[in-house]
């Protein structure tokens, strides 16, 4: 019976509205609304999209106790396998993990399963009550305060281990400070709480502290006594196309656009940081960068284009993050392909040259690869080019730390479990993989913790 | 947080600091920079790294007032700490790696224009304590505008000074300074400029015509200086290359300084307005 009720459908900021302020798009679910979607839950004997959820979160318990309106239970069984549900709730591909794999999902509506984890997340926000097992004495340094360090960091803390992140910038949260804007992850009324909690489990955040740099992994290992290092440093450097024109005034690579809004709070008048947007923006790209650039840029001002060379079926980005691009006005120009920006005589970006693109034969992705159509180039007029093509792991500290290897595009390498090629060194998230999701970092950053929880008690 | 230990006005808009920051400071080397952010609603500020003291764990930062966030930085006191002072940032000098065999070899030439003359400085100081002999060329528009003259003289074994209006030292620019001091016997095997984008671009041409090696350091634009933005992105010999992480010293023969120049004035209008409209809120109610 419990199938029949519809999926309760979340509400959201107007898009006309929105599209205009960096408040949060999604409203989340109320304590009602969330009772009514958990009771659609099946509670399967074998469910399957706690197998699909990277990091194992007990989905059908913490939904059965979201029915009886226990909310800190549900919250308490979320604790035990995610150091930041209000974060995941939000930014997660639930569509492909825990509710992709959803049985409801074969006929009707898979469960809100992020929805609820969000509910049950903002509900309970600041008010954890994870217990910690006595301290050990043993230090441990993670590098890089995002979503694979912070994971780490809280198994270990919980175990009782000595903790210290080693954060580059001046602020932790890695790509969910610095890359996801406020609009999809508020920073002060979600993510700084939640990174509090991995605070009040006894781990030391040091910021302003670049690895690789100011100090090596030799020296906090050799001088500073800690017996294992986890690198969860991420895949910061930007991509560019190696097209004509791309140092030209105007070309911004989506990485430091959405640095300068996101971390610089360049969007807020009272923040010194400036960004340029200008009139009209072509966002090159079809992933959750690209949207989260473009979607930032019109926010700003801006009419904006997000030119993409494969159609719309091909887009790596969420399918909501889409829909809520499109919804806000964003134009897609698909099946298009730059080939040269133009400048003006100052330098600065006038437009950008692209060439029509058609579906061809599938490629290794299984994904039908874009073939341009000769001689079918046109202009865009544009001020402002981000290029939003992906990023890749920064050689810092591959390049400062002796016996560690790398593969050739430049990711750590390292096994099942973490363990890099460098005794007591771990690694995880995208340092390893190469850009992928926060709760991919998340599940390396678990492992890795185990691995070392192992490896200091050999 | 990192303190402020002292503070100098070195001329009217010009300010020395000693500032708190014992892992920097550890690490730092002649060539590299650092980054300031002066408070939480602050800019990220590259600027060079001085001197620093490894025992007393500080780190020397010289500022020129240009802009909102450089007034900010310099209306801190002694005994005020600013929220975050980052790096050692960007490559050390060439010479830090050099083989001592080829350093012996070597007759530096260290050209200095305006506020370049503080990290012109470490640079010189590292010569002389290896024992290879430095030249320095201090430059600026005017007397009131030449900082370090006093504290290079024990830094180097020939200190020149010019100012473009003859008010101090040599009439002319630092180009024909170099011009004059080649032309009176000394000769040079590499020559670094620090300055102004327009100072290295015509000085590199100098030394292009006098036969001499010419690395430059360039302050291009960066947020994170950690070659995360790549917004400090210059043409050298034909390739992009990052600033922060790659540079900031490069072969000034094969810099295109032109696009450097218009990239590093990419934000102008935006900062036109912020300036405009800034009150420096720094002495935050004093």
């Amino acid at each position: 019976m419990a199938n029949r009720i519809p999926r309760v459908a979340v509400r959201e900021q107007d898009p006309k509205v929105r599209a205009t302020n960096f408040d949060e798009v999604c409203y989340g679910y109320n304590r009602e609304e969330a009772m009514l979607e958990a009771s659609r839950c099946l509670h399967c004997k074998n469910p399957r999209c706690v197998t699909a959820c990277p990091v194992n979160i007990q989905i059908p318990e913490f939904i059965a106790k979201v029915c009886e309106g226990d909310i800190k239970g549900a919250a308490a069984i979320i604790a035990e396998d995610s150091s930041l549900p209000a974060v995941c709730g939000r930014v997660c591909p639930q569509e492909t993990q825990c509710e992709g794999s959803c049985v409801l999902g074969v006929k009707g509506e898979p469960v809100a399963i992020g929805k609820l984890e969000r509910f049950v997340a903002d509900e309970t926000l600041g008010h954890a009550s994870t217990t910690c097992a006595p301290a050990n004495g043993i230090k441990v340094a993670v590098v890089g305060s995002g979503p694979a360090g912070l994971a780490c960091a809280s198994d270990l803390a919980k175990w009782g281990y000595d903790v210290t992140i080693f954060e580059a910038l001046h602020k932790a949260g890695g790509v969910l400070e610095y890359g996801i804007p406020e609009f999809r992850l508020p920073k002060d009324k979600v993510l700084k709480i939640e990174i509090e909690e991995v605070r009040r489990l006894g781990v030391k955040i040091e910021t302003d502290v670049i690895i690789g740099k100011t100090v090596t992994i030799d020296s906090l290992m050799d001088e500073e006594g800690f017996k294992a290092v986890f690198i969860g440093s991420g895949a910061g450097l930007p991509k560019f196309m190696g097209i004509p024109g791309e140092n030209l005034c105007g070309v911004f690579s989506a990485n430091e656009f959405l640095t300068r809004n996101n971390l610089m709070k360049a969007w807020r008048e009272d923040y010194l940081t400036p960004i340029h947007a200008g009139k009209k923006v072509c966002v090159v790209g079809g992933g959750n960068v690209a949207m989260d650039a473009a979607r930032t840029a019109l926010r700003l001002g801006a009419e904006v284009h997000i030119v993409y060379r494969r159609t719309e079926a091909e887009l790596p980005a969420r399918r909501e993050e889409v829909h809520h691009a499109m919804e806000e006005g964003i134009i897609f120009d698909m099946l298009t392909n730059p080939v040269e920006i133009l400048g003006d005589e100052k330098g600065w970006v006038k437009a950008l040259k692209c060439i029509r693109m058609e579906l061809g034969e599938p490629d290794e992705s299984g994904r039908r690869s874009p073939v341009p159509i000769p001689g079918s180039e046109f202009e865009i007029d544009t001020e402002t080019v981000i290029m939003a093509l992906g990023t890749s792991p920064n050689p810092m500290i591959s390049k400062t730390t002796e016996g560690l290897e790398v593969n050739r595009r430049g990711c750590l390498v390292a096994n099942e479990v973490g363990a890099t090629t460098r005794p007591g060194v771990f690694a995880g998230g995208d340092a390893v993989t190469g850009a992928a999701t926060v709760i991919l970092a998340m599940g390396a950053g678990r492992t890795a913790a185990k691995a070392i929880d192992e490896y200091l008690h050999q | 947080m990192f303190e402020i230990l002292s503070k100098e006005m070195l001329t009217p808009i010009i300010c020395r600091m000693k500032v708190h920051a014992p892992r920097l400071a550890a690490a730092a080397q002649p060539g590299e920079f650092l980054i300031v952010r002066a408070d939480e609603k602050g800019e990220r500020i590259p600027l060079t790294i001085s001197d620093f003291d490894r025992e007393k764990g500080t780190v020397t930062i010289v500022t020129q007032k240009i802009g909102a966030s450089t007034a900010d930085i310099i209306a801190y006191e002694q005994g005020e700490c600013f929220a975050d002072v980052v790096g050692p940032l960007g490559q050390p000098s060439e010479f830090v790696k050099m083989p001592e065999e080829e350093l012996k070899k070597q007759r530096y030439i260290l050209i200095a224009g305006g506020l370049g003359t503080a990290p012109v400085y470490p640079q010189a100081k590292w010569l002389k304590e290896h024992g290879v002999p430095v030249d320095v060329i201090i430059g600026a528009k005017t007397k009131d505008l030449l900082i370090y003259v006093d504290e290079m003289k024990d830094v180097c074994d020939n200190l020149f000074v010019c100012t473009d209006d003859g008010s101090f030292g040599f009439k002319g620019m630092g180009t024909n300074m170099l011009e004059h001091v080649v032309s009176e016997g000394h000769s040079y095997t590499q020559a670094v400029i620090i300055g102004p984008m327009i100072m290295m671009k015509f000085t590199t041409l100098t030394c292009k015509k006098l036969g001499i090696p010419a690395v430059v350091s360039l302050n291009t634009l960066m947020v994170d200086g950690t070659g995360m933005c790549g917004a400090c992105r210059v043409s050298v010999g034909g390739k992009t290359r990052f600033a922060c992480v790659e540079g900031p010293e490069f072969d000034g023969y094969e810099v295109d300084f032109d696009e450097a120049m218009r990239r590093q004035g990419q934000y102008k209008a935006e900062e036109a307005e912020v300036n405009e409209h800034h009150v420096c809120k720094i002495g935050r109610g004093k």
